[in-house]
């Protein structure tokens, strides 16, 4: 691993990325590995529409939930082997692009998409987003009929004390859906409401779960009557036949998005290209809206069966940037604050 | 080159012969495979624990901060609580488990011996599911914990007594087996009693096997997530620590300074290990007598009675799993269906993980055992050459002290590097047996120095006596001799390639994903019944080998192992 043996490495990966520029010009099959959190179940949709619209390109997924999927980008910084990260929060993405991890691409039919969904601070945006991803309160109608649980419509109503270990919630120091919740409280009520705020929900929690899903699975199975999760996965399990009630609780919800980005120095750029172009098409936003009720696209978003009624105007001004500034001494505070306890309540 | 130097270096010492020459370079191999598989790449994680997010070395600073954060020192005191509860119980009940097969006549002792391996099969997910089904908020019996709540320490423990009682129980069996008949027989013949017979003959004749099986079982139960993830509930412990830092907050190097406290009681538990195994050999000798037990009605009603119990919970874990794979929707509708064996619908990549997975299995199965037996015979009889061998055998230890999670990514991080003539290894299946094999080396070591270790040096000594090459030994007596523990070997490491999920969630592409991995998707999905359904296909398949392996050892044994019968 000596600098001679580096340098033999760099030309012949140069040398490769050549022969790859030339057998690029002819319709020679290219492969395009893509790293994704989403769904597996979609993913096989969306290839074929892809690989059917783009003849010549397949794609290649690596999927896995979110956190595991950044740390692998993290992890491969140096050497990065994906070259589209599709479908991973948005919030993800800008971590990994403070790194100099993607290179900017306006796809085309950027102009139809709602500014607020991709990235305006540079020129060239590094991600775009497809369908946002909204936080939601999860509510076992059999279980709150049980313990005489009235349905949550503010978040407010989840520190009464009737609801008393009866909530649950993901710990945001392990699941991006914690965090957007927490975010979300903080850039509603100002931060020293929201910490109040969350010191009284925090006598109510029964406990912090590790994955953002979790929530939502263990209120459809009746673990708990309430589950504070997203609304994807309370509509998913609520057509499946659990007995949910899916909530926007007021005055608003926090957001993230499922995006894509190229990645920096990929050696199929132009393959990349297309895959973002297409993301972007309507037929791409038809079918994000298939299971999700808010796309990217202006005026495109249907509601879709199970989702809270109106989801789409109780979506708060996010903002991003803050929240990945702030996201580490957030996490610390928050940490600090209700994670230090050794035992369970 | 080597006969070159030999032969100009001033001999003071006895010549080494070739033969020695060809044993030192083999032990080279397997050593570099040790350095590449597990060396390397700890370093190369371990390392960023002295550095801050850039990449600068900032000596302690990182350990001063975790050791001033309360929510993540906290965990360690956490950690040693409830594994040092789930050691102390899962010991009482695996020792009269294992007393029960080898000290009375019981019927059925196969049967239960059999039994008691069944948590092995099973993908973590499982049990997990189960405990929720019997003990969660709509369990039928949680009214059994007296209203005390599932998700905590009591989860915890519960799952680990679980999932390591397999071990343990091997473990005290082999120990117990290895007595000498001839101490008891002087024992009754002295006029002691039962218990004062078990208190001064039983008891210290197993005592290395009772301290080696303690650290056995803590070092699993503490570098352990599965079952802390599932039903640890707010109850922080090193192996969730390590899962939040890297996962959660994309922090590697204060992931690496958890997974280096994790490592240090490991540690510690090997360390004692070695000093008790060394005595352990001393102490047992060539012309020990194995022990019959006789008939006492009494005694053997009351261990049938105690392993019917014990076998009956491990079946019924293993019937929840099975009925929650078949269950419309837990727990409102109950009826029953088979949809969710019909994985091609499912995601996950469905049938292709499932076979990717046995490919898996297999690869690590026969290559594993190669390496490691062969590995585990040259430190055990190779001549001369002490510190190498010395430090081959440390290596060995490190592996199981270290969580699939880390592991995991220190491959990402070793062989992913730009500048690793090895990087075409990354994203392959190879990469993937490499990793599962080096996860699952140590015990997979452990049961070979066990089995070497029982065959008298007497063989090495006449074979070099009469001139034959140690390779020639090797294949044509130690092999055979040891075939039982080789079949074993390979069965371990094809079941845990089956389930092992943790360290190659890191490593899988698109053509090697893998069914444990899928069951994990799955259930994060929210599809937990499919998520049980392939979970309970891995269980079938690992079942269905062990019993080809059953009547394999059955066929070699009457074959190669005659010589054992007096």
């Amino acid at each position: 691993m000596n600098a001679g043996f580096s340098k033999f490495l760099k030309s012949a990966t140069f040398g490769v990325a050549a022969l790859g520029l030339f057998a690029a010009t002819p319709a020679k099959a290219v492969d395009l590995t893509v790293y994704t959190a989403v769904e597996a179940d979609e993913l096989a949709g969306f290839k074929k529409a892809f690989e059917s619209d783009n003849p010549g390109i397949t794609i290649n997924w690596i999927r896995d939930s979110t956190g595991i999927v950044t740390s692998k980008l993290m992890a491969e910084k140096d050497n990065p082997q994906a070259d589209v990260v599709w479908g991973l929060a948005a919030t993800s993405l800008m971590l990994l692009g403070n790194e100099g991890y993607f290179q900017g691409y306006a796809p085309k039919g950027l102009d139809k998409i709602e500014k607020k969904f991709y990235d305006t601070v540079n020129s060239a945006p590094q991600w775009v987003g497809q369908r946002a991803w909204i936080a939601s309160v999860c509510y076992n109608t059999v279980e709150g009929k049980k313990n005489n649980l009235p349905i949550p419509t503010d978040w407010k109503d989840l520190t009464k004390p009737v609801y008393k270990g009866h909530v649950i919630m993901p710990n945001p120091n392990s699941s991006g859906t914690g965090f957007l919740d927490v975010s979300s409280w903080i850039q509603m009520m100002g931060e020293d409401d929201a910490w109040k705020y969350m010191d009284a929900l925090h006598e109510n929690i029964s406990r912090y779960t590790h994955s953002g899903s979790a929530p939502c699975k263990l209120a459809a199975r009746g673990e708990t009557p309430i589950g504070v999760s997203f609304a994807y996965r309370g509509a998913k399990s609520k057509s499946e036949g659990a007995p949910l009630e899916v909530v926007a609780p007021s005055p608003g919800v926090g957001w993230d998005l499922e995006a894509f980005a190229i990645v920096h120095n990929t050696k199929k750029l132009d393959a990349a290209k297309k895959l973002a172009d297409w993301s972007v098409s309507e037929k791409a936003m038809e079918m994000y809206n298939e299971s999700y009720a808010v796309v990217s696209m202006v005026g495109k978003s249907k509601p879709v069966e199970n989702f809270p009624a109106g989801i789409e105007g109780k979506m708060i001004q996010n903002d991003f940037a803050w929240a990945a500034k702030n996201r580490i001494r957030i996490l610390d505070e928050w940490r600090k604050r209700y994670d230090s306890k050794s035992d369970p309540k | 080159m080597s006969d070159a130097a030999a032969t100009t270096a001033p001999i003071v010492k006895p010549k080494i012969s070739r033969d020695d020459w060809i044993m030192r370079i083999a032990m080279m191999l397997i050593a570099v495979y040790l350095l590449v598989g597990i060396a390397f790449p700890l370093y190369a994680l371990l390392a960023k624990s002295f550095q801050n997010a850039d990449g600068q070395f900032v000596g302690l600073a990182n350990y001063i901060t975790y050791l001033t954060t309360p929510a993540l020192s906290w965990s360690i005191g956490n950690s040693f609580k409830v594994t040092l509860i789930a050691t102390v119980i899962v010991m009482f009940i695996a020792f009269i488990y294992a007393y029960a097969l080898t000290r009375s006549c019981m019927p059925a002792k196969s049967l239960f011996k059999g039994i008691a391996l069944v948590p092995i099969l099973m993908p973590s997910l499982l049990p997990a599911i189960s405990l929720v089904f019997f003990f969660g908020n709509q369990g039928i019996i949680k009214e059994w914990l007296f209203g005390a709540e599932l998700y905590g320490p009591i989860g915890i423990v519960m799952g680990e007594v679980f999932y390591v009682f397999p071990h343990v129980m091997t473990i005290m069996l082999i120990s117990m087996s290895l007595s000498d008949a001839r101490l008891y027989e002087a024992s009754e013949v002295l006029g002691a009693s039962k218990i004062k017979t078990f208190f001064t003959v039983t008891l210290p004749s197993m005592r290395y096997g009772l301290v080696s099986a303690f650290f056995v079982a803590f070092t699993l139960i503490i570098t352990d997530f599965g079952v802390p993830k599932v039903v640890g509930g707010q109850y922080n412990v090193l192996a969730t620590d390590v899962y939040k830092q890297v996962v959660g907050r994309h922090d590697f190097q204060m992931g690496a300074v958890v997974s280096m406290a994790l490592l240090i009681p490991a540690a510690f538990a090997f360390i004692a290990d070695r000093i008790v195994q060394r005595k352990q050999v001393a102490l047992l000798s060539a012309r020990a007598v194995p022990f019959q037990p006789k008939p006492n009605p009494m005694f053997d009603r009351i261990m049938l009675a105690f392993c019917s119990l014990v076998g009956f919970i491990i079946l019924s874990v293993l019937a929840m799993a099975a009925f929650s794979s078949v269950v419309k929707f837990w727990p409102y509708n109950l009826s029953l269906t088979t949809k969710h064996y019909n994985f091609q619908l499912m995601d996950g990549g469905g049938w292709d993980s499932y076979f990717n997975s046995i490919e898996l299995a297999a690869w690590t199965a026969v290559f594993g055992t190669a390496i490691v037996f062969f590995g585990a015979f040259l430190v055990e009889k190779s001549r001369g050459f002490q510190h190498g061998r010395t430090a081959m055998q440390a290596l060995c230890m490190v592996p199981m002290a270290v969580p699939g999670l880390v592991l995991g990514l220190a491959y990402v991080f070793f062989f992913n590097h730009p500048d690793n003539p090895l990087g075409f290894l990354y994203h392959t299946m190879p990469i993937l047996v490499i990793c599962t094999i080096t996860h699952f080396y140590t015990v997979a070591h452990l049961s070979a120095v066990t089995a070497l270790k029982q065959m008298d040096p007497e063989f090495e000594a006449v074979s070099q006596s009469l001139k034959a090459p140690f390779y020639k030994t090797f294949w044509r007596v130690t092999v055979p001799v040891c075939t039982p523990a080789v079949l074993d070997i390979s069965m371990y490491l094809f079941v845990n390639a089956m389930t092992t999920v943790s360290a190659v969630v890191f490593l899988y592409s698109s053509d090697t994903t893998l069914a444990s991995v899928a069951v994990l998707n799955m259930d994060d999905a929210g599809d937990q019944s499919p998520a049980a359904a392939m979970g309970m296909m891995i269980v079938c398949t690992a079942a269905g080998v062990r019993l080809l392996h059953m009547i394999l050892t059955r066929g070699i044994q009457s074959r190669t192992q005659a010589w054992r019968k007096r």
